[in-house]
């Protein structure tokens, strides 16, 4: 029976480190998802096929740090999908949890992905969804989670695959 | 090979209850995910779910939230609570026939650090209380997940045709 939902790979830090690499993806599935726990120093960025140029775009809507108005935003001619554009970067103590569905990866039109970011800190944080733009109609073949300094020790970042059929 | 997204239990209500509770978590996945339709009978049209981890009412709980009513959208940060809300779901007054859903994600559940969690809840009663959820939560806890406890907000029993089902998702 062909299996629906299934992890590709995952990481988990045994030490500091400035980014997670998932590479060598294969076509065999529809969707793919990523999940991401962690602490570091700055924000979180995902990239696509290895590509820093200006090709990613996002809107978002969050609430971030104490009761502030809800906020909607919009960033074009980004070099990453960032996030935490709309929020506030990585805790250095608490974990955050960071989700991104990305829809049709292996299709040959531009690729959506979704993302939140929960990442209550007890007095502070910021809760966001936000949608994401990569222009660009090659399959994804590789993800980078990267940041400015060091994700740490601990991370866990989480690749899956899921099949329409 | 292993499964990757698993029940790990489910159940729809024959009849109402006070509570809804997971007990004996296996620490054999990754993350858990709680699916959730629900309504209860608080004398509300919008009632909130709650929860707890592992019997845990101490202040350990906080949350930040997004919340949108077809007429005006809002932020809440909440902190040192004794439960984490997890969303609006439909109270006794709520249009007939309507149910809550929410999905509520704990990634790492097992791991020995605090616990973010977030929820997607939405109520819609075709009405002007109707109300859409997206929050972030921490239980401010390192010890693994083996209970969830689910409550009304409003001390509302949750009524039949309410319905739980817990999911284990395996990383390897």
């Amino acid at each position: 029976m062909a299996v629906t939902y299934e992890s590709i790979a995952t990481q988990t830090l045994g030490s500091a480190a400035a980014s997670i690499t998932f590479s060598s993806i294969a076509a065999s599935w529809t969707d793919l998802r990523v999940v991401f726990v962690g602490t570091g120093s700055s924000d979180l960025y995902m990239r696509f096929n290895g590509d820093s140029g200006a090709n990613y775009s996002g809107t978002g809507l969050y609430a971030w740090e104490t009761f502030l108005p809800i906020t909607s935003g919009r960033l074009t001619g980004a070099r990453a999908i960032d996030q935490d554009y709309f929020g506030a970067g990585l805790s250095g103590t608490v974990p955050q949890f960071y989700f991104y569905d990305i829809f049709s990866y292996a299709g040959s039109t531009y690729k959506t992905t979704l993302g939140s970011i929960s990442a209550d800190r007890n007095g502070t944080g910021v809760a966001s969804r936000s949608v994401w733009l990569w222009r660009n109609t090659a399959a994804i073949t590789s993800v980078v989670l990267s940041t400015v300094g060091t994700f740490n020790t601990g991370t866990t970042a989480t690749l899956y695959g899921i099949k329409n059929a | 090979m292993p499964s990757t997204y698993t029940l790990i239990k489910g159940e729809t209500l024959a009849s109402s209850a006070a509570s809804y509770t997971f007990t004996a978590i296996p620490s054999t996945y990754t993350d858990l995910v709680l699916r959730v339709s629900a309504r209860t009978d608080a004398g509300t049209a919008n009632d909130n779910l709650q929860v707890t981890f592992n019997s845990d009412s101490a202040t350990n709980y906080s949350m930040t939230r997004l919340t949108g009513t077809g007429s005006a959208a809002s932020s809440l940060n909440a902190s040192s609570q004794n439960w984490a809300r997890v969303g609006w779901t439909d109270g006794n007054t709520a249009t007939a026939s309507t149910f809550g859903s929410m999905e509520i994600y704990i990634p790492s559940y097992l791991a020995s650090q605090n616990k973010p969690l977030s929820s997607f809840a939405v109520s819609e009663q075709n009405a002007t209380a109707a109300n859409m959820d997206a929050i972030a939560a921490l239980w401010r806890n390192t010890a693994a997940i083996t209970s969830i406890n689910i409550i009304s907000n409003n001390s509302g029993n949750i009524v039949s045709g309410s319905s739980f089902y817990l999911y284990g998702v395996k990383n390897a």
